[in-house]
């Protein structure tokens, strides 16, 4: 089992993931630099959060044209498991492996704060340590953390099962306060078709210890891993 | 020299330099000739009171400096102390004051990358910034752009390096109206045998360039920084520099990866004054000289001059002394990382700084003529004559209703909650974060040892109005009690002296005496400090700022202690106070709120107590006795108990029933909202209570139960001492509810920003 | 030459920043202001050559980076002889 990071120029979170990786696993994560055009032989590949290129024209729109890009792409494509966190995620909308934007948050301003999340009925193996409806708490940390999709793709998406997170309250209330930055239907995370890609704003690998405060991201990096075997 | 090229040096010029008739003839003398003009602005910038001290130097050679664990003191980019398990923790604290006023957002944002630099140019990666912010009157528009422009300045920059924002200090006060201060502060960790310094050594060494391009952004940028503010300068707008932390944070990897290599002699940030002090500095330490080519030097503009290329304040660049035969190595890292790399210079044995645009030699200076001959000035010092009239305290009579009262002090936006503030900061970031923004003082967890390190910034700016000395001491005082309440131990500080005009003697006065009070500190608890930053001219049209040394304080958690809050964990808990009941009105924050006065002696530090109740508060919190710990600061005890109860924003709130021990000649007003040093409020389970009573007796700290936690309600009462089971009628009853919403909402109430709760 | 490119943002996508915008102005007294949108403008400087070839790689160029076709339109001008450059 192998797990790539790969490092843009502006991520931030590489190392933070590579660290849950070790914590959950006991293995070190390999590196897979934006100029890259392999992922040496990666099993998993996490895309991490950050500001790629310094996210200056618009968040994941340069990233996406990296060398290492392709390669993520072709890999999702043949069915590997693809796991995009906040920058990560927006990249993957950007480079077409998920649908929607993500666009600046509704309050104008970058929040980091806890969040709850109600877990989706996706059916995808990278939630398979979530029960449909359990209700988790991690991080987010974005300005642009906004989901956005046209009517058309929200309709396809939700009926195709596809959405992982939902912003909630503590008691698993979806709607109301409890969305941070006013995404389209509180949408905090996505898969793909297939269920192999996964996109998400929240942040897993800040919830993978209790002396962060928190432990309910490791079931995702254990089930990840677990696929990816 | 040629210099046919270049304007003449006249006496306007001369003064419009900002160097006053006696230092240019020093100049002259010290060169044998006059100035070129690019020597002129050289000069100038490298004799400014930013980067020369030239009015504070002598008072800050009498600060304590040594210490066992110190492994670089004051004199280089940053301080540095041993961590134990071969780490150490490298620190600084810089002003960013002036830029900030004039654009609020970048002015913040170059204020943090500059200081980031400071610490990865000795070898540490940045692992956690603090911000200690001062605003005028909360209610102007403009404070409020400025709030919101430097809250997102500090946040968009640290927030895209990847470096969490885990605390600091925001306040207000009418003299920050027309000077804020914006003081921000870098803590990185490295290994104690790799640290790098700023010392240009080995003549024939390469100097290199590296980072981003130079721009004509800040010139001159360190004059304004010596000088006090008018209406003109608002006009000065493009002098201010803007920030790129994408760039910043390749730098950061770039340098970090650089230095696994056997490559770099000395390295430096650019900072103030640009490529002419990086260059200066190191070839002073190194007792060398230097030449360099600005013609070498990359450039983002066409048609700059030596002066404006030697003197911009382009971000994001760092002078390298390379080990020679080792440039490729240097230019293949910096080409990973796609930032510019040039050698534009030599270390030389001449101790001259020679500057070259091609051919031609543009300056030609001795260096010790920039560093060693600056000019150092013991101006004036002045007691201001209504000193005594400042220490005179009115009668103050009890307010009507005690609850309201302590709504009014919990709602004030210098008390009230600061999520607004740190909710817009990355202060999760690297996953280290343990104790973050919100309490007495953040803790993070280093790589490679099982020990942390709790960092925290204190100033309490009217005490140091009213009394230099002990306000200055105080702060000391109060810094590492924050880090006690964590269980941390100091090691050391970094200071940001910001004051008003040293020209005049009433504000010199003010200067030495608050650092005299800091040195007895300091002494007093065996703590030394390892960096800093002076800050003057901090006044608009004749007004000065409240005195402001901010005292950055670092501390070591050792291995196996557990973390805890200020906050209370629930209801059945002990309640009690290390340290005595009781406190004073003089200097107050309530005197302040809800009287309108300003006035008063503030309190003096016992330093035999203030050492006892710092080592009761960690000893109990080391033995996992403690379930919280807050310092009683602004408003005493009932504003620190408010806190407890409802200070997280993301639990719920927990009352508590307090039957304070009091003296009969403390007054009611005096017990709820006195102030004074010493004093820790802490809850523990009733279980621990015996083992907590033998801590403090050993310690000789005094412990004072004053009740327990609750479910509804704030509500204290006296616990008459000549009866220990009578107690007064109720004084304060408020209900949670209210408690809280005044206490998360005042901030952004006073300030007029939506989101409300949020 | 210059070709100059507007994104903004599609009708009917929320656009926070010119609601704050539009609140702004209306509480500076501008009341006639009925609506504002926020989007960004790119200058780019290219090498002179066919207009038409030059408007064509430019909204290549729009389409692929400089704009995001989820959420965002885009507009190319190039300036023509005697027009302001």
């Amino acid at each position: 089992m192998r797990v790539g990071i790969v490092v843009f120029p502006g991520s931030n979170c590489d190392r933070d993931c590579a660290r849950a990786v070790a914590e959950v696993s006991g293995r070190p994560a390999a590196w897979i630099w934006h100029k890259d055009r392999d992922l040496g032989g990666a099993d998993l590949v996490i895309v991490p959060g950050g500001f790629s290129y310094g996210d200056y024209l618009r968040c994941g729109a340069i990233a996406r044209f990296s060398p290492v890009m392709e390669e993520v792409v072709a890999f999702a494509r043949r069915g590997g498991p693809v796991i995009g966190i906040c920058n990560g995620f927006q990249i993957l909308t950007e480079a077409g492996l998920l649908p929607g934007a993500l666009m600046r948050n509704v309050g104008l301003k970058f929040i980091c704060q806890d969040v709850h999340l109600s877990v989706g009925d996706t059916g995808s193996p990278l939630l398979g340590g979530y029960r449909p409806g359990q209700v988790v708490r991690m991080p987010v940390a974005h300005a642009d953390g906004r989901f956005h999709a046209d009517a058309e793709t929200l309709s396809r998406i939700e009926g195709e099962g596809r959405v992982a997170f939902r912003y909630c309250d503590a008691e698993g209330r979806v709607g109301g306060p409890s969305n941070p930055n006013g995404s389209l239907a509180a949408i905090a995370g996505i898969v793909s078709p297939g269920g192999n890609v996964l996109g998400m704003m929240p942040h897993p690998e800040r919830a993978a210890e209790a002396i962060l405060g928190g432990t309910d991201g490791r079931a995702l990096f254990v089930a990840a891993l677990s696929r990816a075997a | 020299m040629t210099t046919a090229t270049e304007p003449a040096v006249t006496p306007e010029l001369v003064a419009s330099h900002g160097l006053a008739e006696a230092e240019y003839r020093r100049i002259v003398e010290l060169l044998g000739r006059p100035p070129t003009y690019t020597e002129l602005g050289v000069f100038s910038v490298m004799w400014s009171e930013h980067c020369s001290y030239k009015s504070s130097r002598i008072w800050l050679r009498t600060l304590p400096t040594q210490g066992p664990r110190v492994l670089q003191g004051p004199g280089e980019n940053a301080g540095a102390i041993d961590i134990g398990d071969g780490l150490a923790v490298v620190f600084k604290m810089e002003s960013h004051n002036h830029p900030s006023f004039i654009e609020p957002y970048q002015g913040a944002a170059t204020g943090v990358g500059g200081i980031m630099r400071d610490v990865f140019t000795m070898g540490a990666r940045p692992v956690a910034n603090l911000n200690s912010l001062r605003f005028g009157d909360p209610r102007s528009p403009r404070m409020r752009w400025l709030v919101e422009g430097v809250v997102a300045g500090i946040g968009g920059y640290g927030n895209c390096v990847g470096v969490p924002t885990v605390g600091g200090e925001v306040s207000f006060h009418p003299s920050y109206d027309g000077n804020i201060l914006v003081n921000a502060m870098t803590v990185g960790i490295c290994r104690a045998d790799r640290i790098f310094r700023g010392i240009a050594a080995g003549p024939g060494n390469p100097v290199m360039y590296v980072g981003s391009r130079t721009g004509r952004d800040g010139i001159h940028g360190a004059t304004m920084a010596s000088e006090e503010f008018s209406a003109e300068s608002e006009s000065k707008r493009p002098t201010v520099q803007v920030g790129d932390p994408f760039t910043e944070k390749l730098l950061i990897e770039a340098c970090l990866e650089l230095m696994e290599e056997d490559a770099i002699v000395a390295i430096q940030d650019m900072g103030a004054a640009g490529l002419t002090s990086s260059s200066v500095e190191m070839a002073g330490r190194g007792g060398t000289g230097l030449d360099l080519d600005v013609a070498r030097v990359p450039r983002r503009e066409a048609g700059m001059s030596p002066y404006e290329v030697l003197l911009s304040e382009s971000q994001e660049r760092m002078l390298i002394v390379a080990a020679r035969g080792k440039e490729d190595v240097v230019t293949q890292v910096f080409r990973k990382w796609d930032l510019e790399v040039e050698t534009v210079g030599v270390v030389t044995d001449t101790g001259r700084w020679r500057i070259f645009d091609g051919d031609r030699v543009m300056a030609d200076i001795p260096v010790p003529a920039l560093t060693d001959a600056a000019p150092v000035y013991e101006r004036p010092c002045a007691e201001p004559a209504d000193r005594e009239a400042t220490r005179l305290v009115p009668e103050v009579p009890d307010p009507g209703d005690f609850g309201e009262a302590l709504l009014a002090v919990v709602g004030d936006p210098s008390v009230a909650s600061k999520r607004w503030v740190w909710r817009q900061y990355d202060h999760q970031v690297q996953t280290g974060t343990v104790v973050g923004p919100g309490g007495d003082a953040a803790v993070i967890r280093v790589d490679g040892t099982q020990r942390r390190i709790a960092l925290t910034s204190d100033c309490n700016p009217l005490w140091v109005q009213l009394d230099p000395f002990h306000g200055a001491a105080g702060a000391v005082a109060e810094a590492a009690r924050n880090l006690a309440c964590v269980g941390a131990e100091p090691l050391g500080i970094t200071d940001c002296l910001n004051f008003g005009n040293p020209e005049r003697p009433e504000i010199m006065w003010q200067f030495r005496e608050a650092v005299r009070g800091m040195s007895y500190g300091l002494d007093q608890l065996s703590i030394p400090v390892v960096s800093g930053n002076v800050s003057l001219y901090n006044e608009t049209e004749g007004r000065a700022i409240l005195p402001t040394p901010t005292v950055g304080m670092v501390g070591l958690v050792e291995a196996g202690v557990e973390p805890v809050g200020s906050a209370f964990r629930g209801p059945g808990r002990i309640v009690a106070l290390l340290g005595d009941v009781g406190g004073q009105l003089g200097a107050s924050h309530y005197l302040r709120v809800a009287v309108g006065v300003e006035l008063g002696r503030p309190p003096v530090v016992d330093w035999e107590r203030e050492r006892a109740v710092h080592a009761a508060c960690r000893e109990a919190i080391r033995a996992g006795l403690l379930e919280s710990a807050h310092d009683l600061s602004e408003g005493g005890l009932a504003v620190a108990l408010a806190e407890s109860c409802v200070g997280r924003h993301d639990a719920p709130p927990v009352g508590a029933d307090v039957y304070a021990p009091a003296p009969p000649e403390l007054r009611d007003l005096e017990l709820l909202f006195g102030e004074g040093h010493g004093r820790v409020l802490v809850s523990l389970p009733r279980e621990a209570w015996d083992a907590v009573q033998a801590i403090c007796a050993r310690a000789g700290c005094p412990l004072n139960w004053l009740g327990e936690t609750s479910a509804d309600a704030l509500r204290i009462a006296r616990k008459l001492p000549t009866d220990p089971y009578a107690t007064t009628e109720t004084l304060l009853h408020v209900s949670l509810h209210s408690l809280a919403a005044r206490y998360h909402g005042g901030f952004v109430e006073a300030l007029g920003f939506e989101g409300g709760l949020a | 030459m210059k070709a100059r490119v507007y994104v903004t943002l599609r009708q009917g996508v929320l656009d926070p920043q010119g609601r704050a915008v539009l609140h702004a102005l209306s509480s500076l007294g501008f009341d006639q202001v009925r609506d504002a949108r926020i989007g960004k403008y790119v200058e780019l400087e290219i090498a002179d050559g066919p207009r038409d070839e030059a408007e064509k790689a430019v909204r290549e160029m729009a389409r692929r980076l400089l704009a995001n076709p989820v959420i965002e339109d885009f507009r190319v001008e190039i300036p023509g002889e005697g027009e302001a450059r």
